[in-house]
């Protein structure tokens, strides 16, 4: 903003929203625009069918997505993650402020945490399989044993960093336990927390795909797959696309709630930064 | 013996922090009383276990020996007849809460209606002079500000003793000339009984109608001098009193001596 007064800051302004907008759209989608045409120019020339253009992906995937497909594959799948990241965040800032609140637990914790965190999360698969067989629950519980990892720890972190003083004004004035988990603890770690949910979100995607490879008659990744396997190349790739859009939307959820969670936290930095 | 009025009764405190290299004893003998409605201040040198005191006096921690009694009773543990002021407000207000929500946070385990809560809240803010500010954030005010805000939590937490630590210790001269007029007023209009601990001396003459002077640590209470200055007080007129003066550099040179070790052992008998 260069003007702040009178007709000028209202002309300005009055020109500059449509602009501004128009301008950051722009911004936004102007790459991947740039690189799908590319990919047009790219793939019209070439006779690799493993690289269909991205008209041809297009169509496939409105064919494939738009119907049926939607209520038996995505919806799974999408249900399926939404109940992971839920159970993985609930559980986790629920053990980990647990932990992070009792110290013995934790000394006695630590090690054994490092240890499961340090497994990669698929090598579960084969193991939860055996025990729920190929259900839904199966992969939930895949899903969980993956993303809980970051917000466990984190708020643990979180947790137990809350600072002295916060601690000991609680203290004087008598703050009850309630209280001090609502008002204090779960918001002084909230950073903390809010970061590790952010990590656990792309690892609870990737082992909904995989575990739904591994052993599923239904979901993004069985489809995939299932393209994969019967050379039904644009599907498969539109289904990466389809993918990719989750991950977006996903993040973009995560950004409008976490902004909404730490505005304060974003304001003492701005404030600081100032 | 206590007479009625006596509001808090240390008497032999003693504290020493245990620790594997050694135990350190910072807080030697440490014995005063004080009135209802008395504005009390406490100075002594750097590291003489101010704080220390302090946090034995609220209940924060458990003295190795001796008693605090407030109103009779035996302090175990924070009261609600007390409420702290600490010296950094930036860590002592939640940032996630607005004004308001801090200082009506203590207020949530009282039994109060409503009403009752929301007319504590406003009206202690009014007294601090921040009734515009509820609905900011602390870290959207400045360093001043947020101390009144701290202040005005502790007002409507309606303590029978409000104690600060070092409140004004971090922020600029002319906030905490404001914030020292502040105090007075509070004492002076509401009555409030106020423990005020510092490390400047001319504050402590300023604002105390008594000032006892510290010893370095372990601790006594090397003196407990009444301040017999007018009680309307006023930053510029008061702080040119040869009274004033005289009264200051009597703190000074006792601080000195403390510093040095030299001070000399109370009276066993007052």
């Amino acid at each position: 903003m260069t003007a702040h007064t009178g007709s000028v800051a209202s002309t300005a302004r009055g020109r500059g929203i449509g602009f501004r907008v128009g301008a950051s759209f722009l911004h936004a989608l102007g790459l991947p625009f740039l690189l799908l045409v590319i990919w047009g120019v790219a793939t019209s020339t070439s006779t690799n069918r493993f690289f269909p253009g991205p008209l041809t992906i297009f169509e496939a995937f409105v064919d494939t997505w738009v119907g049926p497909a939607f209520v038996e594959d995505v919806l799974p799948s999408l249900y399926r993650l939404g109940f992971g990241i839920l159970a993985s965040i609930v559980v986790g800032v629920a053990v980990g402020t647990l932990i992070g609140l009792v110290r013995w637990l934790r000394e006695l914790l630590e090690p054994l945490l490092e240890f499961f965190r340090a497994i990669p999360p698929p090598v579960l698969i084969p193991v939860v399989m055996l025990l729920l067989g190929i259900t839904d629950t199966m992969k939930v519980v895949v899903i969980v044993s993956g993303a809980i990892w970051p917000i466990l720890l984190n708020t643990i972190d979180g947790v137990r960093a809350t600072d002295s003083v916060m601690t000991e004004t609680a203290d004087s004035f008598q703050v009850t336990w309630w209280e001090r988990l609502r008002f204090l603890v779960l918001p002084a770690a909230s950073p903390r927390i809010m970061a590790g949910v952010r990590q656990g979100l792309s690892v609870a995607l990737i082992l909904m795909v995989i575990s739904e490879m591994f052993a599923s008659s239904s979901g993004l990744g069985y489809r995939i797959a299932y393209f994969q396997r019967n050379y039904l190349i644009a599907e498969m790739w539109s289904g990466i696309l389809l993918l990719g859009l989750v991950g977006v939307f996903l993040a973009v959820a995560f950004g409008v709630v976490e902004r909404r969670v730490l505005r304060w936290y974003h304001g003492i930095r701005e404030v600081s930064r100032a | 013996m206590p007479d009625r009025s006596t509001l808090l009764r240390v008497e032999s405190l003693r504290k020493v922090y245990e620790s594997t290299t050694g135990d350190v004893e910072a807080i030697g003998d440490v014995s005063f009383t004080m009135n209802a409605g008395e504005l009390v201040c406490i100075v002594g040198p750097s590291g003489c276990g101010k704080t220390t005191l302090l946090k034995c006096l609220a209940g924060l921690l458990r003295p190795t020996g001796g008693l605090v009694e407030m109103d009779g009773s035996p302090v175990t543990g924070p009261s609600p007849a007390m409420a702290v002021v600490f010296q950094e407000y930036g860590r002592s207000l939640y940032p996630w809460l607005t004004v308001r929500g801090n200082v009506e946070l203590p207020l949530r385990h009282k039994k109060l209606s409503r009403a009752e809560r929301e007319k504590l809240v406003t009206d202690a803010l009014e007294a601090v002079g921040l009734a515009h500010a509820m609905r900011s954030h602390p870290w959207q005010l400045s360093g001043g500000m947020q101390q009144r805000v701290a202040i005005a939590r502790a007002i409507a937490y309606q303590p029978e003793l409000m104690i600060m630590d070092e409140p004004f210790a971090a922020v600029d001269a002319q906030t905490r000339a404001d914030l020292e007029d502040l105090v007075r007023e509070l004492h002076a209009t509401r009555g409030m009984s106020i423990v005020f601990v510092t490390h400047d001396i001319d504050e402590s003459v300023y604002l105390g109608q008594r000032v006892l002077v510290l010893s370095k640590s372990p601790t006594w209470v090397q003196e407990d001098l009444a301040i017999d200055l007018p009680p309307e007080r006023d930053q510029i007129t008061t702080r040119a009193l040869p009274r004033f003066t005289a009264l200051r550099t009597h703190v000074y040179d006792q601080i000195q001596r403390a510093k040095r070790g030299q001070g000399v052992a109370p009276p066993l008998a007052r």
